[in-house]
């Protein structure tokens, strides 16, 4: 059952840190909608 | 029994024909009176959901080479008139000049969306929901029916490894994030039939951010598992002749007899084939979804189809168009996936005594072993000498 549980975990904390790394390789959703010239940030 | 399967099938394909919607062709239209506009008849079609032709306003789009010239009346319009230009922008046939980015940008009116959205809200969550309802009912039917397979004359007590810790770890890996793919699927798809009227429009809100964004996420983990198992079981799941036998003798479900089997059933195998071939095909979906309009992959597809098949399918897809087809291939194979998953769930757990230990802890009941497994038990005693078991 640890098995199982740090499945799950390793699970949550692949949700977690995708974010974090397609942001780090540039991946951005607003960047596919607008050019920088209509984006406020 | 095969007379009653062609019945069955004749009947599903006359109501087939018999739906107006799917099998009127559109018959010819005389529209000389309106001068090739819109008649009344057209528009009685549309109002009856029946088929139409729409090419005799999708095509005429005006003719630039019919222009007046740039000094006479309506010469600067180029021979496209506003009703023309309205119309290309209703079809998606004109080129916009557009200050954003994007493929998606230049569409300004998506028209097939509405056939997307008609079938995503009718039988996607109609036939998808009727077929996880149906496996359900199907399994309490057949627990009450044949019971809970039993190791006969009971468990050994001593036990054998059949799943390192690693094959379990990539097995729940999968399995944690399919589950969670499932729930926030079913959520994102069905929620707004049936969420929002329970618990309202502000508390489905924040469920259903939340479930996009584990959705959106934890398909990682998903992928991982696949290729994690894949490469872990493969070999042990290419079909061979002891397959047919197992499948011949229905897996000994019905009967007294266990069919010999080694490492993996066919039943399992049938199971690991499936969640390979279908996941690979929601991951290449989901990963379109993902990225919006950065891998579209349903026109190409439907090249490779009609040139194989002959059919006729769709090449010329807006980038909307790209993203609704793998939505709706998505959704379609998630819940084929789901049926396949709920049934396997049952086998592995209440349906057989000793089942779940496989990937509880890793450790079965001998005789459990003996009874499912006989050659891959004969194969791991073989290699470590009579007695190894543990």
């Amino acid at each position: 059952m640890k098995v199982m549980i740090s499945a799950f975990v390793a699970a949550l904390v692949i949700a977690s840190l995708a974010p974090v790394v397609l942001n780090q390789f540039g991946w951005s959703a607003a960047e596919q909608a607008s050019s920088e010239s209509v984006r406020l940030d | 029994m095969n007379k009653n399967l062609l019945g069955a099938a004749a009947l599903v394909l006359a109501t087939l024909l018999f739906n107006p919607a799917w099998a009127q062709e559109s018959p010819p239209v005389d529209r000389t009176a309106t001068g090739g506009a819109q008649t009344l008849e057209d528009i009685m079609r549309r109002q009856e959901q029946l088929k139409l032709d729409e090419s005799f306003r999708s095509e005429n789009l005006g003719n630039p080479a019919n222009a007046a010239p740039i000094t006479d009346q309506l010469g600067t319009r180029g021979g496209v008139s506003d009703a023309d230009v309205w119309r290309s922008i209703r079809y998606n046939k004109i080129d916009p000049t557009i200050q954003s980015p994007g493929p998606a940008n230049t569409v300004m009116i998506q028209d097939e969306g509405i056939a997307w959205y008609k079938l995503r809200e009718g039988p996607v969550i109609t036939y998808g929901g009727g077929a996880l309802l149906g496996i359900i009912v199907l399994l309490v039917v057949f627990y009450f029916v044949r019971g809970r397979i039993m190791i006969d004359g009971g468990p050994a007590g001593t036990t054998i490894e059949r799943f390192k810790a690693i094959e379990r770890f990539g097995h729940w890996l999968l399995a944690g994030s399919f589950i969670a793919l499932g729930l926030t699927g079913l959520i994102t798809l069905m929620g707004r039939s049936f969420l929002i009227p329970v618990m309202g429009p502000d508390a489905f809100a924040t469920l259903a951010a939340g479930s996009k964004w584990l959705h959106n996420n934890v398909a990682w983990a998903f992928m991982l598992g696949l290729v994690m198992t894949f490469v872990m079981w493969v070999a042990h799941n290419i079909p061979n002749k002891l397959d047919w036998q197992w499948l011949k003798a229905g897996g000994g479900i019905f009967t007294k007899g266990h069919p010999s089997a080694k490492k993996f059933n066919a039943g399992q195998k049938i199971i690991f084939w499936t969640v390979m071939v279908l996941g690979f095909s929601v991951s290449l979906s989901g990963l379109s979804l993902l990225f919006p309009f950065q891998m579209p992959m349903f026109a190409d597809t439907f090249g490779v189809i009609n040139s194989v098949l002959g059919t006729s399918l769709p090449t010329d897809l807006a980038p909307h168009e790209e993203m609704q087809y793998a939505n709706i291939w998505h959704s379609i194979v998630a819940f084929v996936m789901m049926v396949a998953i709920i049934a396997h769930i049952y086998i592995g757990s209440v349906g057989m005594e000793g089942a779940f230990d496989a990937m509880g802890n890793g450790q079965v009941d001998l005789e459990w072993a003996r009874q499912h497994h006989d050659l891959w038990v004969a194969e791991v005693e073989a290699k470590q000498g009579k007695g190894g078991s543990s």
